[in-house]
């Protein structure tokens, strides 16, 4: 109990700078990749073009900080989501949605560490 | 009275009972629980993002095969309601920027509309550079 009061204020902390980026980039990313580029307003980028943008170390570390603050942005409040709308608490739904977020972001460090 | 001495210890001792829906009762608390729950939809984008790089390091036969899958209807519908869950998720996010900020320029607090307006520009010039480096770079 006294260690997850302790670390409450951190896990606020990766909420709220997740919820700033993924508010700042989530939405026109899946605009372009999700609806405009699927329906073909916009025409596919070429591979040459999409490995030069993710080659680009800058865009890999803003994308490896994007989904490392998003997902524990959402392990965050899909935990207090379970517990306050659905009564679902407990030190096990925690762990799963935090470690849930910890696998997340360690496989988007490899994947983006492997486009190099 | 009886019944009344009984509600009244009832409400000292006894925790309120809570219906499982009572997000279902009022207009704002539904607005609420849905904005709570854009976080799925923050969650799921990353995982769409991190395949599509997967499909980029795969080669370009399985990033065409990613695009393709796009397309599919079922896809495309969880993606346009992800679209008006990351909204609805910016513009709540950045309305509360205000009350979770409190910025100091010397003896005099920077205004609440100001951070606002701060917010959106950044919101706008990080969209522009993302489309920028997409369809224009």
């Amino acid at each position: 109990m006294a260690v997850r009061q302790h670390s409450e204020p951190y896990l606020w902390l990766l909420f709220s700078a997740g919820g700033v980026l993924s508010a700042m980039l989530l939405p026109v990313m899946v605009l372009l990749f999700g609806i405009a580029i699927p329906l073909g307003w916009i025409p596919v980028p070429t591979y040459e073009h999409m490995l030069g943008v993710l080659g680009n170390p800058i865009t890999r570390l803003v994308l490896f900080g994007l989904c490392f603050l998003s997902l524990f942005h959402w392990a965050h409040r899909f935990r207090h989501t379970l517990h306050d709308a659905l009564g679902i608490k407990g030190g096990f739904m925690a762990a799963l949605c935090y470690g849930a977020a910890a696998v997340g972001s360690v496989v988007a460090a490899y994947l983006l560490w492997q486009v190099g | 009275m009886a019944q009344s001495v009984q509600s009244e210890y009832q409400q000292r001792v006894l925790p309120p009972r809570v219906s499982t829906f009572w997000w279902l009762e009022k207009g704002s608390y539904l607005v609420f629980i849905l904005r709570e729950l854009s976080c799925v939809f923050v969650g799921w984008f990353v995982v769409y993002l991190l395949m599509l790089v997967r499909a980029v390091i795969q080669g370009d036969a399985s990033y065409q095969a990613f695009m393709a899958w796009s397309a599919t209807t079922p896809i495309l519908l969880l993606n346009i309601v992800s679209f008006l869950f990351l909204v609805f998720h910016a513009v709540t996010f950045f309305d509360a920027a205000p009350q979770a900020m409190v910025v100091k320029l010397g003896p005099n607090k920077v205004p609440g509309s100001l951070i606002l307006a701060g917010h959106y520009a950044g919101w706008a010039a990080a969209s522009a550079l993302v489309i920028w480096l997409v369809v224009g770079a």
